[in-house]
């Protein structure tokens, strides 16, 4: 029986403040200028709570607006005027930057982060009314510092600041003296990382009732790395994440794979559920901030706002079939291997028409394909063009070359097989997976039979190979078998054979 | 590499999704990085610049190699959005 896609969840952290202290982009340019006239100005670019949490493609990504909804509006999506202003979504929710601060010290296990009192007080009032926040983490803002004494950590021990509408409101500090791995750079970083893992871990839980203790086994799979300077990237993520998420019965490891990390680990996940090594998996990711405001350059430049404003996160339930919910098909995998090569046709059929070719299925039978579902409207601006339709182009050029469309059809193609992006540009969090929320419920409602999930991976930028790497499956509708084991024909002929005798010895006993 | 085998007998190559990011790239080689952010900023080196969609370039190719490496890319780039871009800055930059 082929695993599950029991549930999914996507969160978001707006971080407007990270985004001038820690997106890359802000970070090289105050060492390359600090007084350039993009960082005097970046600010005024800045969305607030408010208008982040009322830009479409974030109440997409939460899922309260569905993808063909999201098309239905007119690009750029930044001008349009919104009704939906939730913080709270489908699948998951939108939280402010102090309470994420919060978060981000509730996951401090070492003593590292120190707020400031009084906005330490204001946070624990705040995550008081958070339904998914244990109780028992809130203590942690008790214990708090005058800003006086957070100056010195950042002054005199290289502490990274925190900072909430531009004030410093604490100070992540270092974990090590030396150690670069242990650096309160890096720190921060993964903090940032695990909060936004467990944030998304709780809203899996909740949305999907299923018990915490029930989790066996989670599979972080975001890209950031976390070990001293003997293990960098030692780990683990998933087991630091599922601890504060309160996951007591499961342990788990990192899957690293760049952009194609999420595809990666959810084949894992439905290999590992399939072998009957476990029933319930977990596949999640937090975010990123060195991506935040990553192309802000070209939006300031644009007078544009500065849309990379949100630090991401999901997670996705893999269960054992439980005759509902779509099945990964496992045995429908396509691999970019080492030899395929990198021109772009022989990149895109490993990935689509080599695997489906083998199942005896054509591009035009898969109904949705889910790919980089990037934001075009923030990758428009950048020159990068629209992310997801480029893909889908060239998913419609192979089918035109192997003759199952007319090179006429190909918008029709696009428009049929494909979605428009609504991702934030977090790399692993807009790869294949953020459409899978949709998907499990349209298939589930059975419009649409089959979905393949394409996950892509710029290998190279790690420097240690010039390749380029990618995987995909296919999910489809559940075949209804459930969980129970087929019954042969013979088991059932002899069952009735069994059941008639029965029959006729109580007949005889009767006549008796 | 122009230093090394002059700029005359080098012809650049491009692959770029489209027009701008094309033109971005010939721009850098002929009148120099327009961002002013890399090694070629101010440099103006006036090299050969071409787009592997353009027919100067598909001409040279075997349409055999070409069928397999680039077709399915041409299908899907704005070619004639590519070419114009590229004839535009060539005409105004290259020194070859």
């Amino acid at each position: 029986m082929y695993s599950v896609l029991k549930g999914a969840s996507y969160i978001l952290a707006h971080t407007p403040d990270m985004v001038i202290h820690n997106g890359t982009t802000q970070t090289t340019q105050r060492t390359i200028d600090p007084d350039s006239e993009y960082l005097k100005n970046l600010d005024k670019s800045l969305r607030s709570y408010d208008e982040c949490k009322a830009y479409l493609p974030n109440q997409t990504y939460i899922g309260n607006i569905t993808p063909d909804e999201l098309a239905g509006y007119a690009q750029p999506w930044y001008q349009q005027k919104s009704d939906y202003i939730q913080r709270e979504g489908r699948f998951g929710e939108i939280m402010p930057e102090d309470e994420f601060i919060g978060l981000i010290a509730i996951c401090d296990v070492f003593d590292l982060v120190k707020l400031e009192s009084q906005f330490a007080v204001s946070v624990k009032k705040k995550l008081e009314s958070h339904s998914l926040i244990d109780p028992k983490f809130l203590s942690v803002f008790d214990k708090n510092f005058e800003l006086s004494e957070i100056n010195g950590f950042i002054a005199d021990e290289h502490a990274e600041p925190l900072y909430y509408g531009g004030m410093i409101v604490g100070c992540i500090k270092a974990a090590h003296d030396i150690d670069h791995s242990l650096s309160a750079h890096v720190i921060f970083e993964n903090l940032v990382s695990k909060a936004s893992c467990v944030l998304s871990l709780l809203h899996l839980i909740d949305k999907n009732h299923i018990g915490k203790e029930d989790i066996e086994y989670v599979i972080e799979c975001s890209e950031e790395a976390c070990g001293d300077m003997n293990q960098r990237g030692g780990g683990n993520f998933a087991k630091a994440a599922a601890e504060i998420a309160g996951l007591v019965n499961a342990t788990g490891s990192d899957i690293r794979g760049f952009c194609a990390g999420p595809t990666h680990a959810l084949i894992h996940a439905a290999a590992m559920v399939k072998a009957g090594t476990f029933k319930h998996v977990i596949v999640a990711a937090g975010g990123s901030t060195a991506k935040l405001g990553m192309n802000g350059k070209d939006h300031v430049g644009k007078g544009i706002p500065i849309l990379e404003d949100c630090v991401a996160g999901f997670a996705i339930l893999v269960s054992a079939n439980d005759g509902v919910s779509p099945e990964i098909n496992t045995d429908i995998v396509g691999r970019h291997t080492v030899g395929t090569g990198s021109s772009p046709q022989n990149v895109i059929s490993s990935l689509t028409a080599s695997a489906l070719e083998k199942a005896g299925l054509k591009l035009t039978d898969i109904d949705k394909y889910t790919v980089e579902m990037q934001n075009p409207d923030i990758t428009k601006p950048a020159g990068a063009g629209n992310v997801p339709e480029a893909n889908y182009k060239m998913i419609g050029a192979l089918a035109a070359m192997r003759i199952e469309i007319e090179k006429s059809q190909l918008a029709d193609f696009v428009s049929e097989h494909g979605m428009v992006g609504w991702a934030p540009t977090q790399g692993h969090i807009p790869s294949g997976v953020p459409y899978l929320g949709f998907a499990r419920q349209e298939l589930m409602d059975k419009k649409i039979n089959r979905v393949m999930v394409i996950g892509k991976g710029s290998l190279f930028l790690g420097r240690m190979t010039n390749l380029f790497d990618g995987v995909s499956f296919v999910l489809q509708q559940n075949s209804g078998a459930g969980q129970e084991e087929t019954v042969s024909e013979d088991k059932i002929r002899k069952l009735i054979a069994a059941s008639l005798k029965d029959f006729a010895k109580h007949l005889q006993e009767d006549e008796g | 590499m122009a230093e090394q085998y002059g700029p005359e007998n080098i012809i650049v190559i491009l692959g770029a999704a489209e027009g701008e990011a094309a033109g971005l790239a010939a721009e850098t080689v002929t009148a120099g990085d327009p961002t002013f952010a890399g090694p070629l900023a101010g440099v103006q080196l006036g090299l050969k610049v071409y787009h592997a969609c353009e027919p100067e370039i598909k001409d040279e190719v075997d349409s055999a190699v070409y069928d397999e490496q680039i077709s399915m890319m041409e299908m899907v780039l704005d070619v004639d959005d590519i070419r114009k871009e590229m004839s535009t800055i060539r005409d105004e930059y290259c020194k070859f």
